[in-house]
């Protein structure tokens, strides 16, 4: 009986995820709602990839941003090209008002083909993921290093991305964004639309994370988190397997940016640069990074919180976040997902238990 | 002529910034491995506690001077304090302090804002920092001088504490091999405490001197952070001299591409270089070189 | 334990066929097609008070600026309230904080809109935070009553632009240098859309009228190294630098520029983003004698100006200065309250064909509405950083410039749209 329970413990979970999400939430939520629930879904979709890579992998990905823009912009030029078509411009609106040129830039053009578009926004943050994360894992450049690597770049793509303001739309970033593969975004039915896409792909993101994390490779790259020397002894290249967990999660937040667009609208480099990718990893952190339903739970929460609590308080509201930063990373590196195992076990056992349940990115020596 | 020599003297400036503001990263980071999110924080500690002194000392000279030590002190207690709160709960953890003190920063940035308003403050720069001296064509700006011998002097301080006395060898005791110091007797506690103080000090310190060349306010800490942490990395972790060159060579680096193309691009030029460099070094300019294997 | 897995699977079969059917049924409109769906926003003007929306950066980069102008709007909702409200019905103030974030800019006027249902909503600073709301109040067809001067080239019919386009500021101010005989000019902004956009039409100006752009230099927002690009200034041989830089930059922009031994006398500085609030955070040892260009100062002559600057300091302290920007988002509630008046009636569509022509008495003089454009008529002013902090006045346009947001009057800027 109990291993009828354990077995069917996930697909339940993820079924009860899915009911929630594509049947409860659209039916008790407004529109408007809805369309802000969706934003967080993307947050959220970003957080699945920070579990693999952060929490498995032990990678500090601090640098997602590059990769939820670059997933952002190659899906909103497509749409701002298809807009121009509609209205019979040969150019984006923003072109004609700061360009300096009647031509497209070449580096546009392909992005009017859909299938091309749509395909870029994964492949072009995996591929440029993967050529850094070849380099930068074969030099077994790591740990610290590693995460401000990272800012840096989140960085210089959007100090790029503002100073090109013809070609990008500089700070403004590209927005009023009209239609989605033809369907108007003005109508609330096809902003419903976009909502359930976006959790469609979140679930099946999650389940295949999940797949990931309870396969060989899933226990490699813990392996790899917690003893790389150990990994690399035994014979197998900690790189390769670091590799494909940044990439997987680059794709991830890449996919989440190309649908950010169509939910809110607007893509800019306010959404790329140090601050928003720490933003990303924060509700991993605080949700719990290791654990897959505690990341998208705590980048929800995270982002909900933001948005409600701080109209209301917003002085508040910034002391309150920065005290649980403090708090759940602090004390509860596991994230308030360990809370429940924590005390589970005090349940179970009559005796309390200090160590948490879920393994936690230990990074002893790597500074060294 | 004078062009490059204006240049060369506006890169060793720009360089002479990020030498003071990562001074204090080279022992916390650098020493003790903790990543300071909060170290801009304290930078803005030493500028507030300027722009506080000169409520009560009229004289811009005067307040300057008192503000150096008094800001060191404030600084580095506010570091001591968070070290002993927090940090030292998380040395095993190295990769999360940066979350946690990226949480204490947004919320000293928040009391910032409610004690001294959101508006940037002013203070007033002596007179004699707010003029040039002008030889063969090229403009030395006092306050840049002022900073360049500033930095240099807390260079040279740091590193005649490090080298001759008796904390300086604790110090290097317990970074170069922790466990081994604390057998041989050493309080690593208590060490780490005063190596953190001492670091956040010199942002305090940091902090007067940037009155003298940018805006003082709630969020002046976020805009120094990156580069800090930059200079300690390419330097390489644990070497004053590694930070040194790499401060005033990124500082050359940015001013000849400022001058060449524009701030942006030479700004983005800076930031992938240091990412190149760091695959053909990824240890940095100098390492420490230890048994560890990792 | 097979009745547990049953009713699992039960579950999986009604989720599926909840997901299925909603996905079905969301095959909306296409684009082009004009739904009115959309529109559903109305807003609510059944009770006795009616909600505005204030719309401003409380929180982040931008709070420094936009907090002052959401005081000024408050101060006119207390006003507004205390002579009797709007149509007999009170306002009330629904305040979001934008967060100095564009996309957080688009969800909050949406909350407005949607959530709150106010009636009109008052702010947005930056650009791309108005570029971000636009597309939102258009969609709902909702007012915004944006206060700050902008680079012009945008008319949306569901934006009233209360701060100056260019033709009211960065043309008169090239008049006004062009007659000082400073006709070398070397632009120095800030890295977005304003500095780059005036520029260009400086650029095109200076060609047209014999002047000479010496050089050009942006520096990334919140930019604080300014040493090369003053050493390119100083070596330039300009007679006058042309700043749009926004923000901390301006505060090491000049205090670089002072230590270079740059000084208003040797190379004036004419910036377009420093009004009183600025100059107290930048100092006035770094500013005194330096030019700005605007449409009204905290010293702008005339009683409406002297109860407003009375009232804010009232309200808000005897050290707070008031600026263009918190003067125009000021009289925007009021400019809205005469044409609710006129058209006796909060429905969009009958106010905006009400807004033409109305006129006010502001504090920065006589504003007349344009119904055509949106926009506002004003009085360019050139003013002078004093020694206390103050900016004095040294020329004015005389009369209010009617606005031209495509600058459509001026055959030298044929190019620009």
């Amino acid at each position: 009986m109990t291993t009828t329970l354990t077995r069917l413990r996930v697909p339940g979970a993820f079924l009860l995820g899915a009911v929630l999400l594509l049947g409860v939430a659209p039916l008790a939520l407004s529109d408007f709602r809805l369309s802000l629930f969706a934003k967080y879904l993307c947050y959220a979709i970003v957080a699945v990839g920070v579990s693999l890579a952060w929490g498995r992998g032990g990678l500090m990905v601090l640098g997602q941003g590059v990769f939820f823009g670059l997933g952002g912009y190659a899906m909103a030029m497509h749409l701002k090209l298809t807009d121009a078509a509609a209205t019979g411009e040969k150019l984006p609106d923003f072109m004609q008002l700061y360009g300096t040129s009647d031509a497209l830039p070449w580096w546009w053009e392909p992005f009017a083909n859909p299938f091309f578009a749509l395909a870029m926004t994964v492949l072009l943050p995996m591929v440029v993921a993967g050529v850094l994360g070849f380099f930068i894992f074969r030099r077994r450049v790591k740990g610290a290093y590693f995460a401000i690597l990272s800012q840096a770049l989140a960085a210089a793509l959007s100090i790029w991305l503002i100073g090109q303001q013809a070609t990008t739309g500089g700070t403004n970033g590209l927005t009023d964004i009209q239609g989605f593969f033809g369907y108007s975004l003005d109508d609330p039915v096809n902003q419903r639309m976009v909502y359930f896409i976006i959790a469609a792909v979140l679930l099946l993101l999650m389940a295949l994370a999940r797949q990931l994390f309870v396969s060989r490779y899933g226990e490699l790259l813990v392996a790899v988190r917690d003893s790389e020397e150990r990994v690399r002894f035994l014979g197998y290249d900690p790189a390769n397997v670091k590799l494909v967990a940044y990439v997987v999660a680059a794709g991830m937040a890449g996919l989440a940016g190309a649908l950010f667009v169509p939910a809110v609208g607007i893509i800019s480099p306010a959404l790329i640069g140090i601050v928003p990718s720490i933003g990303f990893v924060i509700g991993a952190a605080v949700g719990g990074r290791a654990s897959l339903v505690g990341a998208v739970l705590g980048a929800i929460a995270v982002a909900w919180a933001q948005s409600t609590l701080s109209d209301a308080f917003p002085a508040a509201w910034t002391y309150l976040q920065g005290l649980l930063f403090v708090l759940a990373v602090g004390f509860l590196p596991g994230g308030l997902a360990s809370l429940w195992f924590v005390l589970r076990r005090r349940r179970t056992r009559p005796t309390p238990v200090i160590r948490t349940e879920e393994p936690v990115a230990v990074t002893v020596g790597e500074t060294a | 002529m004078t062009v490059v020599l204006n240049q060369s003297f506006t890169g060793i400036s720009i360089g002479a910034v990020l030498l003071l503001i990562a001074l204090g990263l080279t022992l916390t980071f650098g020493q003790m491995g903790v990543i300071n999110m909060a170290h801009g924080e304290f930078i803005m500690a030493g500028a507030y506690t300027t722009y506080v002194l000169q409520k009560s000392i009229s004289s811009a000279g005067a307040s300057l001077l008192v503000a150096l030590p008094l800001a060191f002190l404030v600084a580095g207690a506010m570091g001591a304090l968070l070290e002993w709160l927090l940090i030292r709960r998380l040395y095993t953890r190295p990769l999360d302090t940066l979350l946690v003190t990226w949480g204490v920063s947004l919320m000293l940035q928040q009391l910032a804002r409610d004690v001294f308003g959101a508006p940037n403050v002013q203070t007033a720069a002596p007179d004699l920092l707010t003029g040039n001296i002008s030889a063969g064509g090229v403009t030395f700006a006092n306050n840049r001088l002022f900073i360049l011998g500033l930095a240099l002097l807390c260079v040279l301080g740091l590193t005649l504490v490090l080298r001759f006395t008796p904390l300086g060898r604790r110090i290097r005791a317990v970074v170069q091999n922790r466990d081994l110091a604390e057998v041989s007797g050493i309080a690593t506690g208590q060490v780490d405490r005063i190596t953190f103080f001492i670091g956040s000090g010199l942002a305090g310190v940091a902090g007067v001197a940037l009155t003298l060349v940018g805006p003082i306010g709630p969020t002046m800490g976020t805009n120094y952070i990156v580069d800090a942490f930059l200079v300690v990395v390419v330097g390489g972790i644990g070497q004053l001299k590694g930070a040194v060159i790499t401060a005033f060579a990124l500082g050359v680096l940015q001013s000849v591409l400022e001058y060449s193309t524009t701030v942006s691009v030479a700004k983005v030029g800076v930031l992938v270089a240091i990412v190149a460099f760091l695959q053909w070094r990824p240890q940095g300019l100098y390492t420490l070189r230890t048994r560890s294997l990792a | 334990m097979s009745g547990f897995s049953i009713s699992r699977r039960g579950l999986l079969a009604g989720a599926s066929a909840v997901g299925a059917s909603a996905a079905l049924s969301a095959c909306g409109a296409k684009t082009g097609t004009e739904t009115s769906s959309g529109a559903g926003a109305k807003a609510d003007t059944s009770g006795s008070t009616v909600k505005v929306g204030l719309l401003n950066s409380l929180s982040g980069t931008m709070a420094i600026s936009e907090v002052t102008v959401h005081n000024a709007l408050l101060l006119a909702v207390k006003e507004i309230n205390a002579a009797g409200g709007v149509l007999g019905k009170k306002l009330k103030p629904i305040s979001q904080d934008g967060a100095s974030d564009w996309p957080t800019f688009a969800e909050k006027a949406e909350a407005l809109i949607k959530d709150d249902k106010v009636v009109a909503t008052f702010g947005c600073w930056t650009s791309a935070s108005r570029k971000a709301v636009k597309p939102v109040f258009e969609r709902y067809k909702s007012l915004l009553f944006y206060p700050v001067q902008y680079e012009g080239l945008e008319q949306s019919p569901y934006i009233f632009y209360i701060g100056a386009t260019t033709n009211q500021q960065i043309v008169p101010a090239l008049d006004y240098l062009k007659k000082q005989g400073l006709t070398r000019l070397y632009l120095v902004g800030s890295d977005y859309v304003f500095p780059r956009t005036a520029n260009k039409i400086i650029k095109a100006y200076a060609k047209a009228k014999g002047m000479t752009v010496v050089g050009e230099d942006y520096a990334p927002l919140g930019s604080t190294e300014f040493s090369t690009i003053t050493n390119k200034v100083r070596t330039a041989g300009a007679d006058a630098v042309f700043n749009t830089l926004n923000g901390d930059s301006n505060v090491a922009f000049f205090k670089e520029y002072k230590s270079a031994g740059l000084t208003a006398k040797s190379l004036p500085v004419l910036s377009v983003s420093i009004a009183e609030e600025e100059v107290k955070s930048i100092g006035t040892q770094y500013l005194e004698g330096q030019l700005t260009a605007w449409n009204y100062y905290e010293t702008t002559p005339g009683a409406a100006n002297t109860k407003f600057v009375k009232a804010y300091q009232a309200a808000y302290g005897k050290d707070k200065p008031t600026s263009d920007p918190m003067e125009a988002a000021y009289i925007s509630l009021y400019l809205w309250k005469e044409m609710v008046e006129k058209a006796g009636s909060f429905d969009v569509a009958k106010v905006k064909a009400a807004s033409d022509g109305i006129l006010l008495d502001a504090p920065e003089g006589k504003v007349t509405v344009d119904g055509a454009t949106q926009h506002v008529y004003k009085t360019a002013r050139i003013g002078k950083v004093g020694s206390d902090g103050l900016i004095e006045e040294v020329w004015n346009s005389g009369k209010p410039i009617k606005p031209d947001p495509y600058l459509k009057g001026y055959s030298w800027a044929a190019s620009l749209s």
